[in-house]
Parts: structure tokens; sequence; C-alpha cells
């Protein structure tokens, strides 16, 4: 059962590395990055409950937490061209 | 035993699964111009690495792995695309050749070296015959840390990883200061000269 999920995983994962190598845009780019983090925090789980080893859990737990604050970087990147701009300020290149 | 060796297949499976999405992502990396596309890949490559530092056992390299690859790099990738272009170049044909045979002749030295490396979990390695033995044995009475590699690592070897410490945030403050804080490091210069030039082109529109 588990090794289907692993099997299911991995063709996802084959899918949005295809989107990341032929992705026209910029954003089709930044959502596969994104949607395969997820992938692999999941396969990471799975791994975990394969070899007998729950605490993988913990594991993909904190790479979920890079995966979600390194999307945030690169989006903010795109928007404001720095990083040193607070989220929630307005003004050029802000939200109006 | 048959659900083990099903279970070690199925790891078997896995990690050649994984070495797989690396070598594809490192095909694309170097055919793609795109410095933008390269970032985001590079970005898939560490996080698909760390996941197979974890199938190795390797938790320690995985976490720095996805902390310092996929999370820090990518974004100090994307502070220095700022001040180049979009766009690497185009490479000449030799220019393309040399590095390869570099990496075939690396990889190569590389793997007549493992031939002569113990099997793995060998009890009559040196890493398990010498001082190492030592270090299992006196750690846990002596400094009472669970973790070995820890107990070694901050008390121990303490003096060695201060210097460490001192390395990595010397290379820290000059990456900031080339792109990041103060109003005279590069990034902001530059971004001074995009609004600049902004600022004049909305003047003669109008």
């Amino acid at each position: 059962m588990i090794g289907a999920a692993a099997i299911a995983l991995v063709i996802a994962i084959a899918l949005m590395l295809i989107r990341a190598l032929s992705g026209p845009t910029l954003y089709d780019r930044v959502l596969a990055v994104n949607s395969l983090g997820t992938k692999i925090i999941l396969l990471l789980g799975v791994i975990g409950f394969l070899t007998g080893r729950p605490d993988f859990l913990d594991i993909s737990i904190l790479y979920a937490l890079i995966n979600f604050v390194s999307t945030i970087a690169i989006l903010k990147f795109f928007r404001y061209r720095s990083f040193q701009v607070s989220l929630t300020r307005r003004g050029r290149g802000g939200p109006q | 035993m048959t659900g083990f060796e099903g279970a070690n297949l199925a790891i078997d499976l896995l990690n050649i699964t994984l070495l797989t999405i690396l070598f594809v992502v490192a095909i694309a990396i170097a055919r793609l111009r795109s410095l933008f596309a390269i970032v985001m890949l590079s970005g898939i490559y560490s996080l698909v690495s760390a996941t197979w530092f974890v199938a190795l056992d390797a938790v320690d390299v995985a976490f720095t792995e996805a902390a310092v690859g996929a999370g820090i790099s990518t974004a100090l990738f994307l502070g220095a695309m700022v001040l180049t272009s979009r766009t690497a170049k185009a490479e000449k044909g030799a220019t393309q050749i040399v590095p390869l045979l570099v990496v075939i002749a690396t990889g190569a030295v590389l793997i007549y070296a493992t031939i002569d490396l113990p099997g793995f979990g060998d009890a009559t390695s040196p890493a398990n015959t010498g001082v190492g033995v030592e270090f299992l044995e006196r750690t846990y009475p002596e400094i009472a840390i669970p973790n070995v590699v820890t107990a070694v690592l901050a008390s121990y070897r303490g003096f060695d990883t201060l210097g460490e410490v001192g390395v990595v945030f010397a290379a820290g403050l000059a990456v900031t200061l080339l792109l990041g804080f103060g109003e005279r490091s590069m990034g902001a210069t530059v971004r001074r000269e995009d609004r600049e030039s902004s600022n004049k082109n909305d003047e003669d529109a109008s």
C-alpha cells in the first residue's frame, strides 16, 4: 500500500519536473518548484514508513517550513526586486 | 524476512529513482541558458539530493543541504541575478568538451578510490576499531549528550567549531555587503540606478 503511494508520488514528481523544465513562464516554474517540494516532503514521509522509522515525519515537517519560506522569498523578490521591503508596505510596486 | 527484503528492494528502487531525477535536473541545468530557470532547478536539485541523503541515513547532512541549498542559496542566487543579466551567454564548442573530460576523469578516480573502501557496516574497518569506539564509549559518561556527533562537534571539537562559525560569519557578512544591506551596497546601488533611469523615462514620457 505504501509502495503504491511511493510510486504515485514518483510519477507526480516526474510530471512536476517536466513542468519545471519546460515551463514557458516564470510562474509556471515557481509553482512547479513549490509543488515538487511538497511531493518531496510527502515522499520523505513515505520513505520513513517504508523503512519502519516514522520519525522521518519530523524531518519532512522542517522541509515543509523551508519550502514555504523559500517560495515566499522568490515571489517577494519578483514583486519588489529586493528582500528588504516589508510585505505590507504600500507605494511603488506594492499593492495600491 | 521477506517483508524486510521487500523494503530493501523498495529503498533501492527509490534511490535509483532519486538519482535519475538528479541526473535529469543536472543535464537540464547544464543545457538551459535562462538564469532564472537554472536557479529554480538548482533548488529542486538541492531538495531531491537532501531527500536522497535522508534515504542514505545521513540526516544531519540532509538538514544542511535543505536549509542551505534549497533555502538560502536560492535567495542568494536571485539577489545575484539582479546584478547581472537574465540569460547566460552561449558557450563555444571547445569549452563544452573540456569540462566534460575533467568531470569524467574525476568521477573515474573517485570510483577507483571506492574499491579500497571497507564494506558497509564492516566491524573491522578503521572507523569501528580506532578512536571512534573510544568516543562512543566515553561520550555519554563524560558529557551526557546522547548524540555523539553533537558531542564531538560542540564539545570535544569546540574550538574548531568556533573557528568555523567565525569563517561562516565573515562569508555571510561579505555576501550581505555585496547583495543586500546598506546604502552603499552593490544591490542598493543597482536598484537606485534603476529607479533613477525609470524616473527619467517617466519624465520623458510626460
